[in-house]
């Protein structure tokens, strides 16, 4: 699976819906993941990718890592990787 | 009740991972309770076992009383529970990976899951509950002292219908460790006032009541159980540890005259009653103590025997016993008793429970520390 086949479906689950469902330009918000599931995708990420995900729920968006939709949140994972490796 | 009245013992052994390493191995642990089948995938990531045994039980107490919390009594409602540990398998799964599995990641919901008030928020969100709501925690003591709080708020006017009681869940390897330091464990069984006793056994759950002001419960003709009538609370201010019985004797008679109750009118106690040598001869002192000759002729049990010690969640489940006593006439049993202990001379109900009228019950409490706290609770005609 690509990575991107791979946070699609943890956010899907996150967000109890079927991965088609979930599109590239889904907000976390329109598909009903709160605050709580928030932090629950990003430790469901790291988890998956053994990565430390630079994310402060307390100012999102001052964090090294956007969140805007689920194409940047992709994107973001894919930079960490390659970092990474 | 059921299972109290016909003296069954729920204390067996133990059954979770690094149970070997233990040397204590046996436990009243609640078995055959199927959590996943119970609450969503949500759910059990931010309910620790303390909190599932909460919510069932509450689930089962709201449900019997009948009672819908909307509007005004919404806000006229509260919960208060106790718990000595709260989310104590949790600290244990997540401190054991990562230190043992060496992870340095933890899931997110691990301190909403394992604070201590997690059951009663969980409680309060579920039934919309808004009113006065904590946690106490005051070690074996804690569900008489949260009960006592919550119907110290029903007498002042502070609320109309209070959830309470208690839970507690600490049967996993580091719970059971811990425990084990103290060396006041029994290896074999809880033998409460018993001169062979040789410690105290734990046990696990939790239990719920929904205590309600009497008018509010006549006026909707709710079916009452009983009455709380009084009850006291007291330091020792002397041990961290040993038990004081001037400190349960204060408790005791304090209980008594909160209630406006005639010594003479009690016929049960459910004695905190743990199955150790300091705890036992040093409660059946205080009770003699406190009642004089009439120490002779009231029952004192300790169903302890049955369901282990439930340390924070203990007086909510030994309530049960009380309830039994005041409402249908039938004590509870001390089992496993084998060998009279001229320090423990009271009518302990040995092994057999006893069908008798009785007009008032005791619930005691005494907890490390040295805090106590005694109900008394009325039959209601």
């Amino acid at each position: 699976m690509s990575i991107r086949d791979r946070v699609f479906s943890i956010i899907a689950e996150q967000a109890m819906l079927e991965v088609s469902d979930v599109k590239g330009e889904s907000t976390l918000e329109s598909l009903g993941i709160d605050s709580l599931g928030l932090v629950e995708s990003i430790f469901a990420i790291e988890e998956e990718f053994d990565l430390t995900i630079p994310f402060n729920a307390n100012a999102p968006d001052d964090s090294d890592f956007d969140i805007s939709n689920v194409d940047t949140i992709v994107a973001g994972i894919e930079r960490l990787i390659a970092l990474k490796s | 009740m059921e299972a109290m009245r016909e003296g069954q013992c729920g204390i067996g052994p133990l059954e979770f991972r690094d149970v070997e390493r233990l040397s204590i191995q046996i436990g009243g642990q609640v078995k055959g309770f199927e959590a996943e089948g119970i609450f969503n995938r949500q759910q059990m990531t931010l309910y620790d076992r303390f909190t599932q045994f909460t919510l069932c039980a509450a689930q089962e107490a709201v449900a019997q009383s009948g009672l819908e919390f909307t509007g005004s009594l919404s806000v006229r409602s509260g919960v208060v529970l106790g718990t000595a540990g709260g989310g104590v398998s949790t600290w244990d799964d997540n401190y054991r990976s990562v230190y043992e599995d060496g992870k340095n990641r933890v899931h997110p919901f691990v301190v909403p899951k394992l604070m201590n008030n997690a059951a009663c928020s969980h409680v309060s969100m579920q039934h919309n509950l808004k009113g006065p709501s904590f946690t106490v925690s005051t070690a074996c003591a804690s569900s008489n002292h949260a009960m006592s709080q919550a119907f110290l708020m029903i007498r002042t006017g502070m609320a109309d219908v209070m959830i309470t009681g208690g839970s507690e869940s600490m049967l996993c390897f580091g719970g059971v460790k811990a425990w084990e330091g103290l060396r006041v464990m029994s290896k074999d069984a809880c033998r409460p006032f018993s001169a062979n006793r040789n410690g105290m056994v734990q046990g696990e759950g939790a239990g719920i009541f929904v205590f309600e002001d009497m008018e509010h419960a006549k006026a909707r003709g709710a079916e009452i159980l009983c009455e709380v009538a009084g009850f006291a609370m007291s330091s020792d201010a002397a041990d961290i540890v040993m038990p004081s019985k001037q400190g349960a004797a204060r408790a005791i008679s304090g209980a008594l005259s909160d209630a406006g109750i005639d010594r003479s009118e009690v016929g049960y106690i459910n004695a905190h009653g743990t199955g150790t040598a300091a705890n036992d001869k040093t409660e059946c002192a205080a009770v003699a103590d406190v009642f004089g000759p009439h120490a002779d002729d009231l029952m004192i049990s300790s169903t302890k025997s049955m369901h282990g010690h439930l340390i924070g969640g203990t007086g909510a489940v030994e309530l049960l016993a009380c309830i039994m006593a005041v409402r249908d006439g039938i004590i509870a049993p001390t089992i496993g008793y084998e060998e009279a202990d001229p320090e423990c001379a009271l009518d302990v109900v040995p092994n057999v429970a006893r069908e008798t009228s009785v007009d008032v019950a005791l619930s005691n409490a005494f907890a490390f520390g040295g805090l106590n706290a005694v109900l008394a609770l009325r039959r209601f005609n």
